[in-house]
């Protein structure tokens, strides 16, 4: 009988386990079902890091429940005074090397795996013309946003993350004024941005992001780092290699495009008068601006990384940035009001047709 | 009559309890203040469980949120659960040894003070402009960034708070090794008291490390000190080593007590004594070393590199070594025993699966390449929560249905206590167990809110819903406890199955504990006196004077001198307030004055005579002693 119970009680848990750790999730944002080959090795981990605790827990439930179920006082006898064990060697033998055993079988995979995700060397490798063979990706996590510079490239993006599939991305991170973490919980684990430190790790895109749900990767921060930590998404459309040399090619055509203050259009006229100051509309423009490259904003997939994408949240979002991400750097220190002051509503609506019609894609 | 039995006055008693060194009273106190900053952590939690019960909900803010899961962490850990585990160790340590009292009862009184004050003072944020908001790790360069007093007053209320820990850690240790009854050697301590010397030692080398890292960033936030403003050359990593040097520690710290607490409990109610007592020990000893060589565990996605995350990886599977002996030896405590389901044996029964859920999740974690999917997100939440709810707060409430008598010599009601086990054990299960889903998914920890289309909303739902049945829970724990006032005296030894010396000494414990020193004849003394037949403890002196110690308002007066200079250190950077330096020296001035006060008074205490003693039992225990 009892053999019975433990063979079920193995079956169900696994079963349930298999139900949880595999149905679980969307295929865009859960580690559980993983699109890229760190975070595919990592899920395998967990699968025998799992494995190995489920066999713990039911060993130790059967134990528990049996020892509990013979050794009721009410079955024993309400006087019986049971025989007083010191203990037994031979237990505590087996209960010692058992437990090293397992881990050991989760430790060497652990220790290997650990080295090799920490392997940036191919980062600094070049072809024969001295470029870079890799692609690299320096990742500045700022306030409530993040920046993407592809130094080899020589381009800059915002909010949303480019990447070819079938390759590995090498990244630099880094966080410009507190401490942020970079997370695709789909592709693969994450890293810190320090503010002291450049962090540098890699990931593999296997799948084109077009099929997703949104079309998009999520992209998370995972350290808390103010209020608005919560809203600090990003997107990440993995292209086929071609299609992603073709999107560099038009990020590096925008180079030079400057809004014109005495424009017709009222919109870049407003965005050069108001908002240049921070934001960028050419790819070429270099980082480390003060808000995010706005070149591509027309292709991205959320509005602040976590509206939808549309012209009255942008509208909205311009209005009051505040209300939306408390304690972004587009409000003044005291968070009253936007630093580049009261607009119009006549000038926010243009603004945002101006905005929207940024892309390199369309 | 002599003044030992009479009645006092409310204000008379006020004053007693204000100036006790008495560590029963202290414990008491304890308890009763670890219960109420318990019951504010935990409806600080309700709240930010009804803010994530659905996507994108309203109900608090923001910036209010991070206040409160900051406050939540830190309240709970620093001035819930070590004042709680405080109440057990001063009340039952002494009585344990067979002492009467602490090594230090005026530093006894001085811990509870600057604790209850430093808490006091982390509170009074919430009215003056703003709780710290950077999460109970207050990571260096968010701490920083922080406007406004919050994160001045979490590292001031600590700093005198943890004063309070450290002074009665250092107590603990000389208490247990100076203080044994004859015959009561180190491996015939009960285990409590075992758990209890080896997280006061823990308490002994974690908490300057941590008093290091809050005098930096005191330094940094008052005067400019750019210890961790990576701007002006300082490192935000240091704050976080320090940090976790002491943070990794204070989980044992808080921990192994609770083992103990169930290494009497299984004992008692299997009626056997603890199975591989000696390797409990060691691995007690083995755990609390062990404990200090992991800490990076927590900053495996720093980027450390390869080797120091390899390294501490490896080093922190190692700990579930031991672990798992005491899971396995309490198991076999069980096994050949006579089990009674009491309130207090179901707590351990429902705490051994639980606490088994939450060791092979650190496993996992442990494991860094999979800890980079793992860290910072909802997972680690569901981790720890099963350690610290389901190993702590389980030995926590089970120890006060157990203890209940010795603390106040009344029983707590049987069936509410059943019902309040089977209610807030399901609760936690079903608030935490999705919340490992919730992180492999891929929420983050943290976040005040989340969209919808995550496939997060389900999961969220449940857990609010569990973490409600909880917060029922604890109100019927507390109604249990009320209720008991009202209750009959319950007598000496009221379970019957009582082992060690605590249980062997006559309701109500007189203020000195034990009228002759008992002699410790073995591993769980009274269990031996019963077995023989005896009625009595064996003494190993005759009934005579007994040296005892004096009340004392001085460590009352210390402490508030320290909450009086907190204030002032606390405006001092404002320009608009120049009082506040005359405020920080007032309170200094307070403080070192009621210290040279000390110093220079000498207080022996007194010798209370045996005709006192003889009239003191009689008002207790009627006509002819407790004979």
């Amino acid at each position: 009988m009892m053999k019975g119970l433990k063979k079920w009680r193995l079956f169900s848990l696994l079963a349930v386990m298999m139900v949880f750790l595999s149905g679980c999730g969307e295929d865009y944002i859960s580690t559980l079902k993983p699109s890229g080959q760190v975070g595919k090795e990592q899920f395998n981990l967990l699968m025998l890091a799992t494995g190995i605790m489920t066999l713990v827990v039911v060993i130790v439930s059967v134990i528990y429940l049996l020892a509990f179920l013979k050794f009721r006082r009410s079955k024993v006898g309400e006087n019986v005074i049971p025989k007083q064990v010191e203990g037994s060697h031979t237990l505590e033998i087996i209960w010692t090397v058992i437990p090293i055993i397992l881990l050991l079988i989760l430790a060497v995979p652990v220790v290997t795996a650990t080295y090799k995700f920490a392997d940036v060397a191919a980062m600094d490798e070049v072809d024969e013309n001295g470029d870079k063979t890799a692609l690299t990706v320096n990742v500045t996590a700022k306030l409530y946003w993040w920046e993407f510079e592809y130094p080899n490239q020589g381009i800059v993006t915002a909010q949303e993350l480019v990447v070819p599939t079938g390759q590995k991305v090498y990244f630099n991170l880094k966080a410009a004024d507190v401490k942020h973490s970079f997370w695709i919980p789909a592709i693969g684990g994450k890293m810190d941005t320090n503010v002291d430190n450049l962090n540098k790790f890699y990931l593999e895109f296997d799948k084109e992001s077009k099929d997703l749900k949104d079309g998009v990767f999520y992209g998370k921060c995972a350290e808390l780092c103010g209020p608005s930590h919560a809203l600090m998404d990003f997107k990440v459309k993995a292209l086929s290699p071609d299609a992603f040399d073709t999107w560099v090619a038009s990020m590096k055509a925008t180079d030079g495009k400057m809004p014109d203050k005495t424009s017709a259009d009222l919109g870049e006229a407003t965005f050069a008068q108001s908002c240049m100051g921070c934001h960028a509309v050419s790819g070429t423009s270099g980082p480390g601006s003060k808000g995010p490259n706005l070149t591509a904003f027309g292709d991205r997939n959320r509005v602040a990384g976590f509206l939808e994408h549309n012209e009255e949240n942008l509208k909205a979002w311009i209005k009051d940035p505040g209300q939306f991400k408390p304690g972004n750097l587009m409000m003044n220190a005291e968070g009253t009001a936007p630093i580049y002051g009261d607009l119009t509503d006549e000038e926010i609506q243009a603004l945002a047709t101006y905005i929207m019609g940024l892309s390199v894609e369309k | 009559m002599s003044s030992y039995t009479q009645k006092k006055g409310f204000g008379a008693t006020v004053w007693d309890y204000i100036t006790t060194v008495d560590h029963k009273k202290l414990a008491v106190m304890y308890l009763l203040a670890g219960t109420l900053f318990f019951a504010i952590a935990g409806f600080e939690a309700l709240l930010m469980r009804i803010q994530l019960m659905k996507p994108n909900n309203d109900f608090i803010s923001a910036g209010f949120f991070n206040e409160l899961l900051t406050m939540h962490g830190t309240t709970m850990l620093f001035l819930a659960a070590t004042p709680l585990l405080f109440a057990f160790m001063n009340m039952l340590v002494p009585l344990q040894i067979g002492a009467r009292d602490v090594a230090f009862p005026f530093l006894n009184s001085l811990g509870f003070w600057l604790f209850f004050l430093g808490a006091l003072f982390l509170h009074l944020s919430f009215f003056m402009g703003g709780a710290p908001d950077a999460g109970w790790t207050s990571y260096a360069s968010l701490s920083l960034y922080s406007p406004g007093h919050g994160i001045d007053f979490y590292v001031l209320g600590l700093q005198i708070s943890g004063a309070g820990t450290l002074i009665s850690g250092l107590n603990f240790i000389v208490t247990i090794i100076t203080m044994r009854a004859p015959g009561m050697t180190f491996m015939r301590m009960p285990l409590f008291t075992w758990t209890a010397l080896v997280s006061s030692a823990l308490i002994l080398f974690a908490f300057p490390p941590l008093t290091i890292g809050l005098l930096m960033m005191l330094f940094d936030r008052m005067f400019g000190g750019n210890f961790f403003d990576h701007t002006m050359g300082g490192n935000t990593i240091i704050w976080e080593h320090l940090f976790w040097i002491f943070g990794h520690p204070e989980v044992y710290i808080l921990v192994l007590p609770a083992f103990g607490l169930f290494s009497e409990i299984i004992p008692a109610f299997s009626r056997k004594r603890l199975f591989g007592y000696s390797s409990m020990v060691f691995a007690t000893i083995l755990i609390g070393f062990l404990g200090f060589m992991v800490w990076a565990h927590h900053m495996f996605t720093v980027g450390l590199g390869p080797t120091a995350n390899a390294i501490f990886a490896v080093a922190t599977m190692a700990i579930a070594v031991p672990t798992g002996m005491k899971v396995f030896n309490w198991i076999l405590t069980i096994w050949g025993g006579s089990i009674k389901v009491t309130t207090p044996m179901l707590y351990a029964l429902g705490f051994i699966p639980s606490f088994v859920a939450g060791g092979v999740t650190g496993v996992m974690q442990a494991s860094a390449p999979l800890d980079y999917q793992l860290h910072d997100s909802y997972f680690i939440v569901a981790h720890f929560h099963y350690v610290i709810v389901g190993g702590i707060v389980t030995a926590l409430f089970g120890s006060a249905h157990f203890y209940w008598p010795i603390f106040f010599n009344r029983m707590l009601n049987e069936t509410l206590g059943k019902i309040t086990f089977w209610v807030f054990f399901i609760g936690f299960h079903l608030t935490f167990f999705v919340q490992h889903f919730l992180g492999l998914m891929g929420m983050p920890r943290r976040v005040f809110t989340y969209m919808e289309g995550q496939g997060w909303d389900q999961f969220n739902y449940i857990s609010t819903i569990g973490a409600l049945m909880m917060g029922v829970g604890v109100i019927l724990m507390v109604i249990n406890c009320l209720m008991s006032i009202k209750g009959k005296p319950a007598g000496r030894d009221p379970w019957g199955d009582g082992r060690t010396l605590e249980w062997s000494i006559p309701q109500p414990i007189p203020f000195y504990n034990f009228r002759q020193t008992p002699l410790v004849r073995g591993l769980d003394p009274w269990w031996i006196e019963k077995q023989e037949g005896n009625k009595e403890i064996t003494f190993a002196e005759p009934v005579g004077d007994i040296h005892m110690p004096n009340n004392s308002a001085i460590p009352f007066v210390i402490s508030i001198g320290m909450f009086i200079a907190a204030f002032g250190a606390l405006y001092n950077p404002d320009a608009d307030k120049p009082w506040s330096i005359y405020v920080l020296i007032a309170g200094l001035a307070i403080t070192f004055g009621a210290m040279i006060f000390r110093s220079v008074k000498d207080d022996h205490g007194f010798h209370l005579h045996k005709e006192e003693i003889l009239e003191i039992e009689e008002h207790l225990y009627g006509k002819g002693g407790n004979k």
